[in-house]
């Protein structure tokens, strides 16, 4: 069975400038993907040129084994039986909450419409507002109500451009979990794009990190966070330190947290120097151990406290301890490596 | 679509399309610049007589002479009626008008009504005299429209704009009688005599010199004549206040325009045009235009109305109103230069 | 609303030939040509009538012209803004009729509404004869405005051109986020504060397209000035092109108006630019009004009152007393003729001004290449050109097609064509577009702006093809633009005369034409049945306009 969706060597351009270049993925069907990166990365077009708004300069999309775009024949969006949900969720302020929803099913009775826009009310839970008006709703309303118009003809594939940058900050947690239950629920293969970190490993399955229009990792989100591809990927997702390193023959490497074997991410010989990717929970606070180093900053997250530290040399790291460990700044406290293998690039 | 809409879209069509044919074997198409309510009804007369139907556009004459010379050879129009001899000389140097000789009109038509050429016809008469108000005015002490620059008139005369074409061609006559120079620093002088600066039309200048705003007014017997006859009161006891004088008697006479007509050199009709052309100058109708508009007759044996008669008879200035034409554009510059506005 | 657009950079500078630009530019071009035969003229040497003109009157015609200008801004924005926020925003007794009343001026055509105040005030007129009565006082005794004068002519524009300002402001103030002005009030604001510091910015885009509009039907009136004896930039290129019989010159003249009108669209462009930023929030309540205490609430009454009575009750009053004391008119089977076919025509020309509106509107939003954004700026210019300049510059062509035509059938099939749009009501209606395209296409273009270009893609990747989009998702969210732009159109076209004049058909007439006839002839009393008739039938359409407007207050955007 074909894949839901597959992305070949695809290739985007606006005018003169590349915004796509040369992206291939493929998603399974009942996956949910995402696409992460900083805004003009390319996100977005990619997301528009497999709805078919935008067309391919090189390669192919393919929806569940059909070719929908090449160079120079873009299968209309609207013969792609794709669902879109978009950030300012452009629902239709002359009609009711039942007939947005409605307004993709087509074929069918009044009644198995009314059915269909019963169930997916029950599933957002808004039950009842079928006859209300858009500009009746709230925002996080009318996020859900966008979300079950785009799903009502089952589409291929939904498609989800930032659907949460329209709201605030607590809202847009907890609607990432409840989109994905409802997906989740539903079989529904879908992509987000976004550039919130947090987001992407709240909804997604897979996570395809952009930058400069290029895909660097197409992942799982602990991969993208532990085993980052490059380092723009490292820089771009999570928190961390680059400390330098010196390989050692046998491939294991020195720094002064100690040696470590690594994850190399080009070739490499004994005596190249290296720069070795710490994220805070790498470091452990140890009371016990002998390795103490000075704390230069210090920012409360409730749960924990993420101090930063500072190594000799001034390198500086991070660390996530527990809150009830409050050490002042200025105090030397004792870590531990919790990893023995690292991610090192070049340095 | 329903029959009913269809029709009614048919309909339309043909209002769009056709809205020129006439079905009417025996037709004449007229351009013209006097006012549909003050020719429809002698137009009306000769069909009535004739059997041949008119058909009608009007609209300023600079215009329709601008529509004739684009339509070109293919005009719809057989003949241009206009209200003054400078748009039919104008019409003629344009090269959309024919000659019409006519053993009818030349008998009835005086030589300096109408183009040398035979081009044109004046069909009545329209004379611009000073108006003055009774017992304010000593018409003694009135001469000439040259003598209007005299002291005694300073800030009593009221006159109309210069874009106005009676002024145009008022001015043009004295270009023609008395040469460029003088006319100037005539205009010049005169433009100082003005009571305010020139607003309205004639009817204007007669409601404020009877409203006491000056003492002189400038306009065409006719709009003195409607004032008259006119269904409001005020308008009449307005024009009751007013005296006609007759300007330039003792020289070459009182300064008149024609309103005229000419074929057009497209005319598909020609026959049925001249048949018009001539009706239009037969006693019957010349008599209409002194009932119906107090002007005067272009025919020297139809008698002008009462009301024409009680202002007396007078000289006309028997210039060739071609002349009036060809000098238009200098008298309007000329009137420019004097600030006339 | 976020600015999506800028995420998507469109190409410009590069011209996509495809279907819609291919549309959009060849109904441009052929709506330009009017104009563009007029400014051919430029090319033609007027010789030294330029040096004439300088020396003698090009000065008084910048002045005038300018001076109107300013007379006419002044006017419309007091009487215009005023009503409009007070019938939007205010409660007062009277709101609900003066919130349709005061469009009325606008089916009062600006000569007209000169004739008559010029017959009630002019020194001859009844109201200076009844002064001079009961004092005894003579001519230069006393101090009474001069009607006709730029002031009244200023005034005279101002008074029948304020509905334009106040129906865009008006619209724009019920379209404002209450929370905006919420939040004014409970920073201790009160209506006036609120309305300076909060609406009365908000709503500037919509007052100066509002502004725009006036103001270019300023420049192009020639009816008013002409009687007034103001010489501005339209009577000047009637002087120099009949006249003084130079054509390239009065070209010349018409092009140095062409100058200012695209500065006044440059400006219009510009504030509307900014409108995108001003909706903050994306919802609304309904509307509270502000209660006016017993003082305030004369002070509202009398304000729109006043607006209502000068612009509308007075001159419709004097018409009136002259049709039923001194006009002589028969209302038989010819005057019937008259209003049907002015309702024909405006009912033509408007239907067609939309539907061109529509094509236009969604060229530029489907393809916003430079190519199609100049296109719809050149097929809205218009606007601002005299009825008669444009007149002349469809008469011109249309016959040179006709006669072109006609020679090839004749060299062809021995057969002529005759003229085939010459002297048809083809040529008015066309006509009639290139004047008023402008105001419909600008409605339109307001309309389409509320449709954001994701509720397309939304709709598309729902399966709905190009067509279904307008059916289901379009034309229920520009109804009430498209009837707006239909009814302007309307009602201009009914009030408009010299195209009418110039370009009609045999035997056809409207009312517009029967009372300039008779006005011109000096009776203005008699052209009262006619003037009346006109007034008459712009009212409905008026009144159907002030409906739509309140309407869409209740369906606005989420």
């Amino acid at each position: 069975m074909p894949n839901q969706l597959e992305v070949r060597h695809a290739s985007v351009r606006y005018g003169r400038q590349v915004v796509v270049d040369d992206v291939s993925f493929e998603l399974e069907s009942g996956v949910i993907g995402c696409l992460l990166g900083p805004s003009g990365c390319g996100k977005t077009s990619l997301l528009r040129a497999i709805a078919g708004f935008e067309p391919l300069v090189h390669g192919e999309i393919l929806l569940h084994g059909r070719q929908v775009s090449r160079p120079g024949h873009t299968l209309a969006p609207e013969k792609r039986r794709v669902g879109m949900v978009f950030q300012d969720f452009a629902l239709y302020p002359h009609l009711t909450v039942g007939e947005n929803v409605v307004f993709g099913l087509r074929g069918i009775s009044g009644k198995s419409q009314r059915q269909r826009v019963g169930e997916l009310l029950v599933l957002v839970g808004l039950s009842g507002l079928e006859d209300k008006y858009p500009h009746q709703l709230s925002g996080g309303q009318q996020q859900r109500i966008a979300l079950i118009r785009a799903m009502a003809p089952r589409p291929e594939i939904l498609l989800l451009d930032e659907p949460f940058s329209g709201l605030d900050v607590e809202l847009r947690e907890q609607l990432a979990g409840e989109v994905r239950a409802i997906l989740k629920r539903e079989g529904v293969t879908a992509i987000l794009v976004t550039h919130d970190q947090l987001e992407a490993f709240a909804l997604a399955d897979i996570i395809g990190v952009l930058g400069s229009g290029r895909l660097r990792q197409w992942d799982s989100g602990y991969h993208i966070y532990h085993r980052p591809a490059d380092r723009f990927v490292a820089e771009f997702v999570g928190q961390g330190a680059m400390i330098p390193g010196r390989v050692l023959a046998g491939g294991r490497i020195e720094s002064a947290l100690g040696t470590m074997s690594a994850d190399f991410k080009q070739q490499h010989q004994a005596g190249d120097s290296v720069e070795l990717l710490l994220r805070p929970d790498d470091i452990i606070h140890d009371d016990e151990s002998d390795f103490k180093l000075k704390i230069v900053g210090k920012v409360f997250q409730g749960a924990e406290y993420l101090y930063t530290l500072s190594l000799d040399d001034g390198t500086e790291l991070l660390c996530l301890v527990q809150s009830h460990h409050d050490h002042a700044v200025g105090e030397r406290i004792g870590v531990r490596l919790a990893v023995d293998h690292v991610v090192a690039f070049p340095g | 679509m329903s029959p009913v809409s269809k029709s009614i879209l048919l309909s339309l069509m043909l209002t769009f399309i056709a809205p020129s044919l006439s079905l009417a074997d025996e037709v004449v198409n007229l351009y013209s610049a006097r006012k549909e309510q003050l020719i429809k009804p002698l137009l009306d007369r000769f069909s009535e007589q004739t059997g041949i139907k008119v058909n009608l556009v009007t609209g300023k004459a600079d215009a329709l002479l601008q529509r004739l010379q684009s339509e070109g050879r293919n005009t719809p129009a057989d003949m241009l009626i206009t209200t003054d001899a400078g748009r039919l000389h104008r019409a003629k140097a344009a090269g959309v008008t024919q000659a019409v000789e006519s053993k009818v009109l030349r008998d009835v038509v005086p030589e300096s009504f109408r183009d040398p050429d035979s081009h044109w016809y004046g069909l009545s008469l329209r004379a611009r005299p000073i108006l003055y108000v009774k017992g304010k005015v000593d018409p003694s002490r009135l001469s000439t429209y040259e003598a209007l620059i005299d002291p005694d008139w300073d800030n009593r005369i009221c006159i109309r704009s210069s874009g106005n074409i009676y002024n145009q061609s008022l001015v043009a006559s004295m270009i023609a009688a008395n040469g460029a120079e003088a006319t100037e620093t005539w205009a010049k002088a005169f433009v100082k005599q003005f009571a305010r600066p020139p607003k309205g039309g004639d009817r204007d200048q007669i409601k404020a010199a009877a409203a006491g705003l000056c003492d002189i007014a400038i306009a065409n017997t006719y709009y003195l004549a409607g004032m008259l006859t006119s269904k409001d009161q005020a308008q009449r006891d307005a024009a009751a206040k007013m005296a006609v004088f007759w300007p330039n008697q003792q020289g070459r006479g009182a300064h008149v325009n024609v309103s005229g007509a000419a074929l057009t050199k497209a005319a598909k009709n020609r026959k049925n045009a001249v048949k018009l052309l001539e009706f239009l100058v037969n006693r019957d109708s010349q008599a209409w235009y002194a009932e119906a508009n107090g002007e005067y007759p272009v025919r020297t044996d139809v008698e002008p109305n009462e009301l024409l008669k009680e202002w007396g008879d007078f000289k006309m200035d028997r210039l060739n109103l071609a002349q009036l034409g060809l000098l238009n554009p200098d008298a309007l510059r000329m009137m420019d230069r004097a600030g006339w506005k | 609303m976020r600015p999506t657009a800028s995420r998507f950079p469109w190409p410009h500078l590069s011209i996509r030939l495809n279907g819609w630009s291919v549309t959009v530019l060849s109904l441009a071009l052929l709506l330009a040509v009017p104009v563009i035969v007029v400014l051919s003229y430029l090319f033609e040497p007027a010789g030294e009538v330029w040096r004439h003109l300088a020396d003698t009157v090009l000065r008084d015609y910048v002045i005038n012209s300018l001076l109107l200008m300013v007379g006419v801004a002044i006017g419309v924005l007091l009487l215009g803004v005023s009503t409009a926020w007070l019938t939007s925003m205010c409660q007062f007794p009277g709101r609900s009729v003066f919130e349709w009343a005061l469009l009325l001026p606008m089916a009062i055509p600006a000569y007209i509404i000169a004739y008559t105040y010029t017959g009630l005030f002019d020194f001859a007129g009844p109201v200076q004869t009844m002064i001079r009565e009961w004092t005894g006082w003579g001519y230069g005794d006393y101090w009474f405005p001069e009607i006709r004068s730029i002031e009244g002519a200023a005034l005279m524009l101002a008074l029948v051109l304020y509905p334009y300002v106040y129906l865009l402001s008006r619209a724009a103030f019920l379209g404002q986020s209450i929370c905006v002005l919420d939040v004014s009030r409970t920073l201790g604001n009160g209506p006036w504060r609120t309305f300076f510091s909060v609406a009365l910015p908000l709503a500037r885009p919509a007052i100066v397209a509002g502004l725009s509009l006036a103001l270019m039907e300023t420049l192009a009136d020639y009816g008013t000035v002409q009687y007034f004896g103001v010489s501005t930039f339209t009577t000047g290129i009637f002087r120099t092109w009949y006249g003084l019989n130079n054509a390239a010159a009065a070209a010349q003249l018409s092009a140095m108006l062409l100058l200012v009108v695209f500065a006044l669209i440059i400006l219009e462009k510009i504030s509307r630019k900014q409108a995108r930023y001003h909706h903050t929030s994306q919802r609304h309540q309904a509307l509270t009004r502000f209660e006016l205490n017993a003082r305030q609430s004369v002070m509202a009454f009398l304000i729109c009152s006043g607006a209502l009575f000068f612009g509308f009750i007075l001159p419709a009053g004097q018409l009136l007393w002259w049709a039923l004391t001194t006009a002589e008119e028969n209302l038989d089977s010819r005057f019937l003729n008259l209003i049907t076919h002015t309702i024909v025509l405006a009912g033509t020309a408007s239907l067609l001004a939309l539907m061109l509106a529509l094509l236009l509107g969604y060229g530029k939003r489907q393809q916003k290449s430079w190519s199609t954004l100049f296109a719809v700026r050149l097929a809205g210019m218009g606007y601002a050109i005299p009825g008669t300049v444009i007149a002349i510059g469809v008469m011109i062509p249309f016959a040179a097609f006709d006669n072109a035509l006609d020679s090839w059938a004749r060299e062809q099939f021995g057969w002529s064509t005759g003229l085939l749009l010459s002297g048809t009501l083809i040529a008015l209606v066309f006509a009639y577009l290139v004047r008023f395209l402008a105001v419909s296409l600008q409605t339109v273009e307001a309309g389409l702006g509320k449709i954001r270009p994701t509720m397309d893609e939304v709709a598309r990747s729902l399966g709905t093809g190009s067509g279904e989009i307008v059916r289901r998702v379009h034309i229920p969210m520009l109804k009430g633009s498209l009837l707006t732009a239909l009814l302007l159109v309307f009602v201009d076209v009914l009030k408009e005369l010299p195209a009418t004049l110039i370009l009609r058909p045999f035997n056809y007439n409207t009312l517009a034409v029967r009372a300039y006839e008779l006005a011109s002839d000096e009776r203005l009393a008699d052209a009262s049945y006619a003037a009346l008739t006109i007034v008459a039938v712009g009212i409905l359409p008026v009144i159907l306009l002030s409906r739509t407007i309140t309407r869409s207050r209740h369906a606005k955007s989420a």
